[in-house]
C-alpha cells in the first residue's frame, strides 16, 4: 500500500482533458488516492486541514463583506452595524468573519505547537517550517488590519499603538523619522490609513494562498511527519490519503465546526473587546489598550522591556527565532515521545507562554502573587519564553538520553495491537 | 499517546484560566452589577416582547430627551411587535428635514418608516454644553459596549445588568460605602455601578414617571429593566434570529458528525488493527 499510484482517467473525455492540462492528475496525487501519507497520524494532524479551512471561510465571508463595508473613518462603523442589521444574513457573516479570525489564529497555533512537539521543523522540513512562519507573520498583519476596520475605540487605539512602535527605529539615518508618517499617511492615525489598511487586509489574505501552496508543496517533498517521529519509508507505513485521510479530516472538521458554531451562535461577541461597540474617537482614550487575545503574549514581551527599542526588537525576535529552532534543536530524534525532559520543558513553555498571553491583557502595575507586579512577572516569562529556545533548547536536545525508537512504523502498529 | 497529550495540553489550559480566576475581580472598584432574569438569555433566549415596547416608551419619554439612537430605524420596530401603521404613526411624531423649496428654503416633513430616531441635538458640542460638559453616549450598541465577559459567569457584566443597576444605583449623598477620601464634584451624583462612582446623569427615572400603556407598574426598577431590555434590542436586533438559527445548525451538525465518526471509524477499521501488514516482510 505504500507506492504512490497514479492517476489514471476513467473516461477517453477525462483522458482527453488530462494530456492537455493534467489538473485532475495534480488534485489526486495531493489530495487523493495518489498521495500516500504515514498510518499513524493522529488528530494532532487534522489542524493544517482546519487552518486551509478558515483560510477559505475568512475569503469567502470576507469579500461579501467588503461589498457593503465602507472604508471611511465616518462611515465605517456605521457600515459594520448596518451589515448587521440590514443586510440579509449580514449578522451571519459578520460574525463568522470576526470569530473566525480568532478560529484561524486558535487552530495555527495548535498546528505549530503540534509541530514543536513532534519536531516537525527539523531535517528534511526546514523549508516547509520556514514557510509556516512566514504564513503566521503574515496571518498577524491581517488579522491586525482586519480589527482596525470597523473603527470602533479599539481599533483606533490598538491601530495607534502598534503603529507607533515602528517609531523605535527613528534612529535609522534619513527614513526613521517618517516611517511612522509614512505607515500612517499623514501625521495622525485617520482616513489614509484606514483606507491602505482595508486594501490592504484584501490583499494579503491571496498572498497568503501563494504561500500556502508553497508551504503544502513544500510539505509533499518529505511527505508529512508522523507521531513516532521515524522516516515513514518501510512496505506498510504509509496509506493513501484518500480514503483514510479525507474520511479522518472530515471527521475533525465536522468537530471543529461545531465548536466554531458555538461562538458563532451563542457568544459573537466573546472574544471581542467591549469598546470596539463604541465609534472611534481620537481625544477619548481608553482606560486599557489590549490588543486581540492571539497577540498578547508578545503584546506582554514589548511592555516587558523597559526600553521601546529593546522592546520592539524582543517582540520580534520572539517570533523570528523560531526561524534558527532546525538547528537549536540538536536532537537526533524527531518525537518528543521519546525525549522525555524535552517533552517537560515543552510543557513549562506552553503554559509560559499563555502566562504571558495573560499578562499581556492586564496593566504592567497591577498587582500579583508575591505582592509583584505583572511587570516582573512579564519580564520573568519574557526570559524563560527566550531562555527555551537559547538555553533549554541547544542543551537538553544534544544532552539527553532517549528512550529506544520503533524500527518502523508498522512494526509498531502491530506492537500496539499485540499489546491491546 | 493522544490521549497523553490531550491530558497534558487540558492540565495547562486549566492552570492558565485558574490564573485567570484568581485576578478575575481585581480591577474597578463600581459595583459588580446583579444578575436579573432575561427572557432574551439563554440558549433559546427569545425578545421579551412587552417589557421591550414598554422600554420604548420609556426612552422615547424620558432618554430621548438626551440620548440618540443613531443607527435604528423606525422600520426596525416591526420586529418588536408593532404593524406597519403602527410604525408609521410613531415614525409620523417626528419632523426631519426635507428638500429645498423653489425658493431655497429648507422644508420640512413627518417621518417615515425609513427614517432614523432623531438625535435629541445638533452635535455632540451641543450634547455637551447641555449636559455639563458629558457626553451622553448614543443607544445603538450601548449595551454591547458595557458587556464584559469572562471564562466565569458570575465575573461576567452583562450589558442589561449593567443599565438596570446603573438606572437604580444613585444615591442622595455620598454613602459610607463610597471609596475613602471620595470627593463628589459639583454637577456629578453619586452611583454605585458607574466606574469612578461619580456621573454627570443625575437620576433619570423615577417612580410613575411614565404611565405604562399595558398598565404595568412603572415603579423605577421596572422601567430600568423595560429600557434595559429595549436598548439590548437595540444593539442586537437579530439575537433571536441568531439563536434559532444556532440550534439548526447544532442539531444538524451533532448527526453529521456522528455519521462521519462511524464512517471513518469504519473506513480505517482493518488499517487501525494492521490487518494489512505481512509481519514477515517488516
Amino acid at each position: 500500500m505504500s507506492s504512490d499510484k497514479k492517476y489514471v482517467p476513467s473516461s477517453p473525455t477525462a483522458k482527453w482533458v488530462e494530456d492537455r492540462l493534467p489538473l485532475m492528475g495534480l488534485i489526486y496525487s495531493s489530495l487523493g488516492s495518489g498521495f500516500s501519507a504515514p498510518r499513524n497520524l493522529n488528530y494532532m494532524w487534522n489542524f493544517g486541514v482546519l487552518a486551509g479551512f478558515m483560510l477559505v471561510v475568512q475569503i469567502v465571508t470576507g469579500i461579501v463583506l467588503a461589498m457593503h463595508y465602507i472604508p471611511h473613518i465616518d462611515f465605517a462603523f456605521d457600515s459594520v452595524q448596518h451589515i448587521r442589521r440590514d443586510v440579509n444574513y449580514g449578522w451571519l457573516l459578520q460574525a463568522i468573519h470576526a470569530n473566525g479570525a480568532s478560529m484561524f489564529f486558535m487552530v495555527v497555533y495548535v498546528h505549530i505547537l503540534r509541530g514543536f512537539y513532534f519536531g516537525s521543523y527539523k531535517s528534511p522540513r526546514e523549508i516547509l517550517w520556514f514557510l509556516g512562519i512566514i504564513i503566521y507573520l503574515i496571518m498577524m498583519a491581517t488579522g491586525f488590519m482586519g480589527y482596525v476596520l470597523p473603527w470602533g475605540q479599539m481599533s483606533f487605539w490598538g491601530a495607534k499603538v502598534i503603529t507607533n512602535l515602528f517609531s523605535a527605529f527613528d534612529f535609522i539615518p534619513f527614513i526613521g523619522d517618517g516611517i511612522v508618517e509614512w505607515l500612517w499617511g499623514g501625521f495622525a492615525v485617520g482616513q489614509p490609513t484606514l483606507n491602505r489598511f482595508y486594501s490592504l487586509h484584501y490583499l494579503l489574505p491571496f498572498v497568503l494562498v501563494g504561500v500556502v501552496i508553497l508551504h503544502i508543496w513544500a510539505l509533499h517533498i518529505p511527505g508529512s511527519t508522523n507521531p513516532l517521529g521515524i522516516d515513514a519509508d518501510g512496505p506498510y507505513d504509509k496509506i493513501p490519503f484518500h480514503p483514510y485521510y479525507t474520511a479522518k479530516d472530515a471527521f475533525g472538521l465536522g468537530v471543529f465546526v461545531i465548536f466554531f458554531s458555538i461562538f458563532v451562535f451563542y457568544m459573537p461577541d466573546f472574544l471581542g473587546h467591549p469598546d470596539n461597540y463604541i465609534k472611534a474617537d481620537p481625544l477619548v482614550t481608553p482606560a486599557h489598550i489590549v490588543p486581540e487575545w492571539y497577540y498578547l503574549p508578545f503584546y506582554a514581551i514589548l511592555r516587558a522591556i523597559p526600553d521601546k527599542l529593546l522592546g520592539v526588537v524582543a517582540m520580534f525576535s520572539s517570533i523570528l527565532i523560531l526561524f534558527a529552532m532546525p538547528w537549536l534543536d540538536g536532537a537526533r530524534v524527531r518525537s518528543m515521545r521519546f525525549r522525555p525532559l524535552s517533552q517537560f520543558f515543552f510543557w513549562i513553555f506552553v503554559v509560559n507562554t499563555l502566562f504571558l498571553g495573560y499578562l499581556g491583557q492586564l496593566s504592567p502595575d497591577d498587582i500579583l502573587g508575591f505582592g509583584w507586579t505583572a511587570l516582573t512577572y512579564a519580564q520573568i516569562s519574557t526570559f524563560l519564553y527566550f531562555a527555551h529556545f537559547l538555553l533549554v533548547m541547544p542543551l537538553v536536545s544534544r544532552m539527553e538520553t532517549t528512550k529506544p525508537v520503533p524500527i518502523s512504523i508498522a512494526a509498531a502498529v502491530l506492537d500496539a495491537n499485540k499489546k491491546g | 499517546m493522544i490521549n497523553n497529550i490531550a491530558i497534558k495540553g487540558l492540565l495547562a489550559s486549566t492552570l492558565t484560566v485558574l490564573l485567570f480566576i484568581s485576578n478575575a475581580n481585581a480591577a474597578g472598584e463600581a459595583k459588580h452589577p446583579e444578575r436579573n432574569t432575561y427572557s432574551s438569555a439563554g440558549v433559546l433566549g427569545k425578545f421579551d416582547i412587552p417589557s421591550i415596547q414598554r422600554g420604548l416608551q420609556v426612552y422615547v419619554e424620558v432618554c430621548a430627551a438626551c440620548h440618540s439612537m443613531d443607527l435604528v430605524a423606525f422600520r426596525a420596530l416591526e420586529e418588536i411587535g408593532y404593524n406597519e401603521d403602527e410604525v408609521k404613526a410613531i415614525a409620523a411624531e417626528y419632523e426631519y428635514e426635507d428638500l429645498l423649496d423653489d425658493d431655497g428654503e429648507l422644508m420640512f416633513r413627518s417621518g417615515i418608516p425609513a427614517d432614523y430616531f432623531p438625535s435629541p441635538f445638533i452635535n455632540d458640542k451641543q450634547a455637551r454644553s447641555a449636559n455639563g460638559g458629558a457626553l451622553p453616549p448614543d443607544f445603538s450598541t450601548l449595551v454591547k459596549a458595557r458587556e464584559h465577559l469572562s471564562f466565569l459567569p458570575w465575573a461576567s457584566t452583562y450589558g442589561e445588568d449593567y443599565v438596570v443597576a446603573l438606572m437604580t444605583g444613585y444615591h442622595e449623598e455620598v454613602p459610607s460605602t463610597a471609596p475613602e477620601g471620595f470627593e463628589l464634584a459639583s454637577g456629578l451624583y453619586y452611583n454605585d455601578y458607574y466606574e469612578g462612582n461619580a456621573i454627570a446623569m443625575a437620576p433619570p427615572l423615577f417612580d410613575d414617571m411614565v404611565e405604562y400603556a399595558d398598565g404595568t407598574p412603572a415603579t423605577m426598577h421596572q422601567m430600568g429593566y423595560d429600557v434595559a431590555n429595549f436598548m439590548s434590542w437595540a444593539s442586537d436586533p437579530t439575537m433571536q434570529e441568531r439563536k434559532e438559527m444556532g440550534l439548526v445548525v447544532m442539531l444538524y451538525m451533532i448527526v453529521f458528525v456522528t455519521l462521519l465518526y462511524f464512517t471513518n471509524k469504519r473506513i480505517w477499521r482493518k488499517i487501525k488493527k494492521g490487518e494489512d501488514i505481512d509481519p514477515t516482510k517488516l
